[in-house]
């Protein structure tokens, strides 16, 4: 179970340009660091609860599904869950 | 009318008790209405009083205390540790950690967000989905737009009796405020009611003015000095030059005194070069240029009688109406008279005689306007009577371009201080025209009619995007023009250069081919002078000169005439303009005097 786990998140860091993953849960604290990220946890849990209810204020039907944040340097991936939130930074290819 | 009943009582009767008794009624008195007296009185206009019974209100208003309100925002690092964790105890954290891992939902969750994850981590390394395509692209000549002016205030003049706008000036910095002057050129139209008052308008309020300034007479001209923004020269009506401090309040600080002064009214005052910043020079119809030091305002340092003779004749004057001076050529300046003709002089000539450099004639009115081109000082603008005309210094017998006769009169002409090729005109019928000469030389590239009243004057500012005009009425518009006429075309330095080399080249041609049929016309006169000396040229030249045109004149007149009338015949409206007339008339006075 928790082989597979790891694999898929090995997995992703393995891709090119990504710096690094995150897994933070409900309450804001991080339950898997793979790279010294912490300041993005809690951060980004509240942009994401924040990007969450926009969308749901604008239409009760919706629901945010993924949230991306491309930056000058790199671009940080957001894939939100009720209880999860996988966090995915990536240098993308110019 | 007094009532009196008189009875009579016996002495002995008094006090005797009173017996009353019955009687009939009687009447005593009769009154009746007399009409004869109502006209004593008036009968009063019925109004409505209304009376209200009800208890006494009142009305009071209160504001509370602004409430402010800030936004703040906490920074959440970490947390969201349950309770029995200590977040800084390492071991008590990995445990709980490992605890979570654990859980059959943490799982699946990972499981199906790894994947969405992993698609778009695949994207981002596919392709840069947010490349900028077509970048070099972007400067790509502007739409066709249609060159269009859009008014955005007006300043309409306070007084009841409206005078004239005849001055603009714009605020040397920023351009946010204009100073208007306001007179009445009109021969003796000053009534004694009339307000002496100019204003400076702030533009964002056309409601009301900013400032007022006081002269002692209508001021015709005012100028804003470009060293010092609170400054500001003006000549007046009355042939004097004030000067005002904005910081010092509205009376003028100092006034020429009125011996010195010019005796007509000074129609332009321009603020010179010079290291102090307070030197100006005035131009007025009574003949003379006079230059003066704004800190010593009872004489003017310096004198100029526009005499074409050039021996200083007050006499023979020309009567100056515009002025012309560009910084980047501090010696030489240009006047422009009432009698058509424009005069170059140059400031450091020794001699009076040497002042006057040369005339440039081709003009049959007085020349309202005139101005050098910001980026080719060597051609110059006038605008005078029906044409506005573009001159090379080099050639001083004709103009190298110019408009067609319009039918209005044209009144005050600017260029455009960011477009080489563009300069503005206006008229008396309200009109505003917009010139291009590299895109139409026939006609404006915009026209636009402003107000309803004659135009008087002009004024662009500094960046080649506002404008404003004044009118008869005292009115001062302020426009916009679209950003098409005010930025700087690809190549137009060049294409400018090109025409007006091109133009000046032409007329150097024509004049020299003139002066060749001069020469030769004198060579051949000279010799049948010699031959018979019945005939003396010299007076056949003016007279039958003059009857011969006259003649031919009215031949013309006639042929038009027929001509109108046929084709008045054929079509309801006809529209010929009269002044073709006179173009023919010009020209053939003009081959006449040639080939003489």
């Amino acid at each position: 179970m928790s082989a597979e786990v790891e694999e898929t998140l090995k997995r992703i860091q393995t891709h090119k340009g990504v710096i690094g993953t995150i897994v933070v849960n409900a309450e804001g604290n991080t339950t898997l660091i793979t790279s010294t990220k912490v300041d993005y946890a809690g951060l980004l849990h509240q942009l994401t609860m924040k990007a969450r209810s926009t969308v749901r204020d604008l239409d009760p039907q919706n629901d945010l599904t993924f949230l991306r944040i491309r930056s000058k340097k790199h671009e940080i991936m957001v894939a939100p869950d009720k209880e999860y939130l996988l966090i995915v930074i990536q240098n993308p290819s110019e | 009318m007094e009532i009196v009943h008189v009875y009579t009582k016996k002495r002995n009767e008094f006090g005797r008790q009173c017996n009353f008794s019955d009687r009939p009624a009687e009447l005593h008195v009769d009154i009746l209405p007399d009409p004869s007296l109502a006209s004593n009185f008036i009968e009063r206009d019925p109004c409505d009083i209304p009376i209200q019974c009800t208890q006494e209100m009142s009305e009071h208003e209160v504001n509370t205390e602004r409430f402010e309100s800030d936004t703040r925002g906490i920074n959440h690092v970490e947390g969201g540790w349950p309770k029995d964790v200590n977040p800084q105890e390492m071991e008590q954290t990995i445990r709980f950690r490992k605890k979570v891992e654990k859980d059959e939902h943490y799982f699946s969750t990972i499981m199906q967000l790894g994947s969405n994850m992993e698609h778009c981590i695949k994207q981002n390394n596919a392709i840069n989905i947010y490349q900028e395509y077509f970048e070099e692209e972007e400067v790509v000549e502007e739409s066709e737009e249609q060159p269009s002016a859009k008014t955005i205030n007006v300043f309409r003049d306070p007084n009841e009796i409206k005078r004239t706008a005849t001055c603009l000036s714009w605020h040397p910095d920023g351009s946010c405020k204009l100073a208007v002057a306001y007179s009445s050129l009109g021969f003796q139209n000053i009534s004694p009611d009339m307000s002496y008052d100019s204003y400076i308008w702030d533009i964002e309020s056309p409601n009301k003015p900013e400032m007022t300034l006081k002269p002692v007479s209508l001021l015709v001209c005012l100028e804003y000095n470009p060293k010092d923004s609170h400054i500001l020269v003006g000549g007046s009506y009355n042939g004097q030059i004030a000067y005002w401090d904005t910081r010092k309040g509205s009376q003028p600080v100092e006034m020429s005194t009125i011996e010195h002064s010019h005796r007509d009214p000074v129609y332009k005052v321009i603020w010179l070069q010079s290291k102090t910043g307070t030197d100006t020079f005035s131009a007025s119809t009574d003949g003379q240029v006079l230059w003066w030091d704004i800190r010593k305002m009872s004489e003017p340092t310096e004198r100029l009688v526009l005499d074409p003779n050039k021996k200083g004749n007050l006499d023979n004057a020309l009567g100056a109406i515009s002025l012309e001076f560009e910084t980047t050529m501090p010696t030489k300046f240009m006047v422009g008279t009432e009698q058509g003709l424009v005069v170059s002089c140059n400031r450091k000539a020794k001699t009076p005689a040497e002042k006057i450099v040369c005339t440039y004639s081709g003009h049959h009115g007085p020349i309202y306007a005139l101005q050098r081109n910001p980026f080719f000082p060597k051609n110059f603008l006038t605008v005078a009577d029906w044409t506005a005309r573009i001159w090379s210094e080099d050639i001083k017998e004709s103009s190298i371009m110019w408009t067609k006769y319009h039918m209005a009169y044209l009144s005050d002409g600017c260029w455009s201080p960011v477009r080489p090729s563009v300069f503005f005109t206006v008229k008396m019928d309200g009109t505003l025209d917009v010139w291009d000469f590299l895109f139409k030389q026939n006609d404006p590239t915009l026209s636009l009619k402003v107000c309803d009243e004659a135009l008087y004057s002009l004024r662009v500012q500094d960046n080649g995007r506002f404008l404003a005009c004044g009118s008869q009425l005292g009115t001062a518009t302020l426009l916009e023009i679209s950003p098409g006429l005010c930025t700087l075309q690809r190549n137009e330095k060049a294409l400018a250069t090109a025409m007006f080399e091109r133009e000046t080249k032409r007329e150097k041609i024509l004049e020299a081919r003139h002066r060749e049929m001069r020469l030769k016309e004198r060579s051949r006169s000279e010799q049948s002078k010699d031959e018979d000396t019945k005939e003396g040229d010299g007076e056949e030249s003016v007279e039958e000169l003059a009857t011969r045109t006259e003649a031919e004149f009215y031949e013309i007149v006639e042929a038009e005439l027929k001509k109108r009338a046929k084709e008045q015949e054929k079509k309801a409206i006809i529209e010929l303009p009269p002044v073709k007339m006179f173009e023919n008339f010009r020209t053939i006075a003009g081959e006449r005097l040639m080939s003489e």
